[in-house]
């Protein structure tokens, strides 16, 4: 598996004329005595893709619905560019059999369209034979697909999708992160995906911010693999990325200094 | 046909109109027994109009909103479970409905007409405000049909899509409490919530899309009103219970009956 081959800066990123689209600024927030989000920051431009890692319990989600002003941070600011438009594919989709409701319903809640473009998109994101299909009867990969497409009705200027990989085998996963790379292209939006992949991470990502309460680092992959707050969350051994989970990272990596390209926030 | 008896048809029908599109969602949101706790408070409604001597109809109403407006406000984070509280909750206004009855001793009421319903004791009043009640149900499910199924479906999302997810949510309630009001005077306390669910339960087996469903729900509400109050004029039995008993079998066929896809 070829790590750093593979990431590249993508042609659309001009670092000069950036067009910041999100920002979380210094963010807390706690449940109960529980310090989820320790002042996080994070930020996501035009045509980027952010991708969060950590493992669970790390506080991904949580950041995601601050940012998505689903809660209240109880410190720090989220900005949003202006009529900014999401589209947000989230980690869990409840489905019931009780609500009949078939793909094609699903879709059109999102937007008022027409069958066709609904059609269209469908087959955009590689799932064009189930638009009749009810919401229940689809597998979990298909159903990633099916967020995705909702997402994308929006035209969103930005895509902020929760563990699209969650349920999903291997063979698909490569397939899925191809199609989201393809829609950074065309639709030329920016894309904050959260992930405990590494693969993916390395594959295809701008930026990496990695969680852990706070961010232990965070920027361009081939910087944050050697980043001392990276290593001590995923381990020295980087192709070996099934055993990620298995470290436990309560760490004090404050006697380290950070890479040169990567701003590292210590605890 | 006797007038008291078109009167008991025309208001049963009205109210398994409401009933039919807010049965749905209470049913896809779980909210059966949101519905039973707004239900127990009416008979506190009913004493307040004895007590106001105004129509008790205008009372319930009164008090099934803000009943249903408190529950709503409910706080997610508390200690105890949603389940638990609504049940206390609900109880708590039962019992405290009772002995307020009971302390006005000049009044001699039926409660049991109140429990199960009296239905064919239907006056023109109560017709209009079924009626009334009826057609806001309607307009609001109409106006805000594409929110409600949003926020039904996944709530973070319809946020993200910009619906106003807690005025729905508000909303929904809101219309509800007027269904279980009405109801009262239809089927009773005890049985009010029967009526939102059992149609739209069964209805699910029927039903390919949400539309689908409330259209069937309705014509199922409809129906068991219709056969029940002929089949209590028959067999002279209480009407209310008889209506539910017809939904009930409704319910049962259309789950005996296999369907390819469901």
């Amino acid at each position: 598996m070829s790590i750093v081959n593979n990431a590249s800066i993508h042609p659309s990123v001009d670092v000069s004329q950036r067009e910041l689209l999100i920002e979380a600024r210094s963010v807390s927030y706690r449940i109960g005595n529980r310090q989820i989000l320790d002042s996080v920051d994070i930020a996501v431009n035009r045509g980027e893709i952010v991708t969060l890692i950590g493992t669970n319990g790390a506080g991904k989600s949580t950041l995601i619905r601050v940012l998505l002003k689903l809660i209240k941070p109880d410190q720090g600011s989220v900005i949003q560019h202006p009529g900014l438009r999401v589209g947000y594919s989230p980690q869990h989709v409840h489905r019931d059999s009780i609500l009949p409701l078939t793909v094609r319903h699903f879709l059109a809640l999102g937007e008022s369209i027409s069958l066709d473009q609904i059609r269209e998109l469908l087959e955009e994101v590689g799932v064009g034979n189930i638009l009749a299909q009810p919401l229940t009867g689809i597998s979990g990969g298909e159903l990633h697909r099916v967020m995705l497409a909702r997402a994308l009705l929006r035209k969103p200027d930005l895509l902020v999708l929760d563990e699209p990989m969650a349920g999903v085998d291997a063979a698909s996963q490569s397939e899925l992160y191809s199609l989201i790379g393809d829609i950074r292209d065309r639709y030329g939006c920016g894309i904050l995906l959260v992930s405990h992949d590494l693969y993916m991470v390395m594959a295809d990502t701008d930026t990496v911010v990695c969680l852990n309460h706070h961010v232990c680092c965070t920027g361009h992959p081939q910087t944050v693999i050697t980043h001392p707050g990276f290593i001590s969350v995923f381990g020295k051994d980087l192709s070996n990325t099934l055993a990620i989970y298995s470290h436990s990272h309560d760490h004090d990596h404050s006697t380290h200094r950070p890479e040169p390209e990567t701003s590292g926030r210590h605890a | 046909m006797e007038d008291f008896f078109l009167r008991a048809i025309v208001g049963g029908l009205g109210f398994a109109i409401a009933a039919g599109p807010v049965g749905c969602f209470v049913v896809w949101r779980r909210m059966a027994y949101l519905g039973e706790a707004i239900a127990h408070a009416i008979l506190l409604g009913i004493a307040l109009g004895f007590l106001l001597e105004i129509e008790p109809m205008i009372t319930v109403l009164a008090i099934c909103f803000i009943f249903a407006y408190l529950l709503a406000r409910i706080d997610q984070d508390m200690m105890i479970s949603t389940d638990a509280l609504l049940g206390s909750i609900s109880h708590f206004a039962l019992a405290l409905g009772l002995v307020v009855l009971a302390f006005m001793e000049h009044i001699r009421i039926d409660l049991i007409s109140f429990m199960f319903g009296d239905i064919l004791a239907i006056d023109s009043f109560e017709l209009m405000t079924i009626y009334t009640v009826a057609a806001i149900v309607c307009l609001q499910v109409k106006w805000q049909w594409k929110n409600l199924l949003s926020i039904t479906v996944n709530q973070d999302l319809a946020a993200v899509e910009g619906v106003p997810v807690e005025k729905t949510r508000l909303l929904l309630i809101m219309v509800l409490a007027m269904v279980i009001a009405i109801g009262m005077t239809i089927v009773g306390i005890l049985l009010v919530i029967a009526m939102v669910i059992i149609p739209a339960a069964a209805a699910r087996c029927l039903a390919r899309t949400p539309e689908q469903m409330v259209i069937v729900a309705t014509m199922i509400g409809c129906l068991a009103v219709v056969s029940g109050l002929y089949g209590s004029l028959t067999w002279d039995v209480p009407a209310g219970p008889s209506i539910i008993v017809v939904a009930g079998v409704i319910f049962f066929l259309v789950n005996l009956i296999p369907f390819r896809e469901r």
